[in-house]
């Protein structure tokens, strides 16, 4: 059922444990931005060397799920490593799902490549990666990569 | 003839389709409503066989489109009760409608500091922005009825709310997020002690019962094509001839002009004077076939089977373990809207899971975050009905939404 693509379990799992949910109070960079279509919101902290990457928000499964997975991988990455991981995470979510997920550097995120085959969803999963790359821009660091297209 | 929702059903083709392997169930017509086959077919033979530009030619062609163009504007006329052809002016849709009002009807008004437009907390965005942006204009006040907690409109305060500073109140018929049918009648009689102006945005009104604008007693309303049977790209604005020939043009251009100068213009009278450039000419006719098909069926009849449809609708969805209606819990005073919350699952979970199974519900602010705000939700899930609508097609939506709660369970 094409419903599965969408909803992994690892992607259930996320939603249901989130993993590092609750704004820190020490970072540099903040940044929040929402779905205007949708409502869904996400504030997004992070520190200058990306050791401390929090997050809160509310929203819909891929949304907060996309979030917890974010946090997993890019927390206590170096610039270079998180910038490549962004990449790589944008590039799948724009792939229209035509692109083989590398599990090595995306983890728990290859779990979105079905995400990917729904166009309308696509924003969802990408809110918190680019309330990130936000937050982490006014942190002084530039990391990762912008959607071409808006979905 | 008795109302046989499975005959109508025939009329339109886009029930013959399925979505994800599944019939389609299409639970979204407060959003946009189907086309039945007799509107498509007066859109095309328009196309093929007269057209030509309106108000402007001499030629056959433009003459039949010009007859053609302006027949829907009396049959329209007709439809909701208007004094005249000419109180119906054709807009893209309900909100160029009422931003024609703010513009207009602003500037007719002289708005300064200390006077009051009154809305509500209920309205569609597209009557909450343009009444921003006018006062912001003019340095003029904006107030609001606020909502009760049963979903109606909170008129205690009335008389506070419209005094003699209000120059204008514009207020939805029915709300497309709670389905609430408002009666303007108490809120006209105070309109018109303290001598306001009152617009109604009968976006989610005109298309589902017979609205009559005398019986109501207001000065506007503002309605779109797309939500009764016609074509996206055309709107009303009914008026007052009165007020109309009184308020300035809102667009400028070809055919709302009386006499150019280099050096200036005076304006043709209403509808002309707010209806510049070439009209959506093909979606004015295709407006006018919609009117044509649901005065065939007959409003009143379309109304008792949308009632019947959410009286079964309000049971099935109140038996769903987790979900909660937002607005009137029964059909007393109320449309085929439906909006509600599945606990502890987001609406666009909701919808995408309702998707993989073939129904279409809306999820979202629906354009009216103040309502999601005012219940303390991010987001909604809604059903909307139409003349369409089938008790199937709700019994679906409950098995849907029992999928919904295994997924996320």
């Amino acid at each position: 059922m094409m419903l599965d693509a969408l909803y992994q379990d690892i992607i259930l799992d996320h939603y249901k444990h989130p993993h590092g949910r609750g704004l820190r109070e020490q970072f540099d960079g903040e940044a929040h931005h929402v779905n205007p279509t949708c409502g869904d919101e996400i504030t997004v902290r992070v520190n200058q060397d990306l050791s401390e990457i929090s997050y809160d928000g509310l929203g819909c499964s891929i949304s907060q799920a996309s979030a917890s997975v974010l946090h997993e991988l890019l927390q206590g990455k170096d610039v270079h490593d998180a910038s490549e991981i962004h990449h790589a995470f944008v590039e799948l979510m724009q792939s229209r799902g035509q692109i083989e997920p590398d599990e090595e550097k995306l983890g728990d995120g290859i779990a979105f490549a079905g995400v990917a085959k729904f166009p309308a969803r696509v924003k969802c999963a990408l809110l918190p990666w680019m309330a990130f790359k936000d937050a982490a821009a006014r942190a002084g660091v530039e990391v990762g990569a912008s959607p071409e297209v808006k979905a | 003839m008795t109302f046989d929702v499975a005959r109508v059903r025939k009329d339109f083709p886009i029930f013959e389709r399925e979505v994800n392997g599944h019939p389609l169930v299409y639970l979204d017509s407060a959003n946009t409503s189907q086309k039945p086959v007799q509107v498509l077919d007066v859109m095309r033979a328009h196309q093929e066989r007269h057209n030509g530009n309106v108000s402007r030619s001499v030629h056959t062609l433009g003459t039949e489109s010009t007859e053609m163009y302006e027949g829907a504007r009396a049959r329209i006329a007709s439809f909701i009760g208007a004094g005249s052809p000419d109180e119906v002016i054709f807009t893209k849709n309900s909100t160029e409608a009422i931003n024609l009002v703010a513009h207009s009807a602003g500037q007719f008004l002289a708005l300064k500091e200390g006077d009051e437009i009154v809305i509500s907390e209920m309205e569609h965005h597209s009557n909450l922005v343009p009444w921003q942006l006018l006062c912001e204009r003019t340095g003029a006040t904006l107030r609001w009825f606020g909502i009760t907690d049963e979903g109606r409109l909170d008129e205690s305060q009335l008389d506070e709310l419209v005094n003699e500073r209000t120059k204008l109140v514009s207020v939805a018929h029915m709300s497309n997020v709670l389905g609430t049918i408002n009666d303007p009648a108490r809120l006209v009689q105070r309109a018109r002690e303290v001598g306001a102006l009152v617009m109604l945005d009968a976006s989610q009104s005109v298309p589902h019962f017979a609205v009559d604008v005398w019986a109501l007693g207001v000065d506007f309303i503002a309605f779109t094509g797309h939500k009764m049977l016609g074509p996206t790209g055309i709107g009303v604005l009914w008026g007052r001839f009165g007020l109309l020939s009184e308020m300035p043009p809102f667009l400028a251009g070809g055919s709302m002009i009386e006499t150019v100068t280099m050096a200036r213009t005076t304006y043709a009278p209403p509808p002309a004077r707010f209806e510049a450039g070439t009209p959506p000419i093909t979606e004015a006719i295709g407006l006018g076939a919609a009117v044509d098909y649901l005065t065939g069926i007959g409003m009143d009849e379309i109304h008792r089977h949308e009632q019947e449809i959410t009286a079964y609708a309000l049971d099935q969805l109140t038996a769903v373990p987790g979900v909660r209606i937002y607005g009137p819990a029964s059909p007393h005073g109320r449309g085929g809207t439906v909006s509600f919350g599945v606990d502890g699952v987001h609406p666009h979970d909701v919808g995408q899971v309702l998707d993989a199974l073939g129904v279409e519900v809306r999820v979202g602010h629906h354009c009216a975050r103040p309502v999601c705000v005012r219940f303390a939700v991010p987001a909604m899930t809604r059903a909307s009905f139409y003349l369409y609508t089938t008790t199937d097609e709700i019994d679906a939506l409950a098995r849907g939404l029992d999928q919904v709660r295994k997924v996320f369970g």
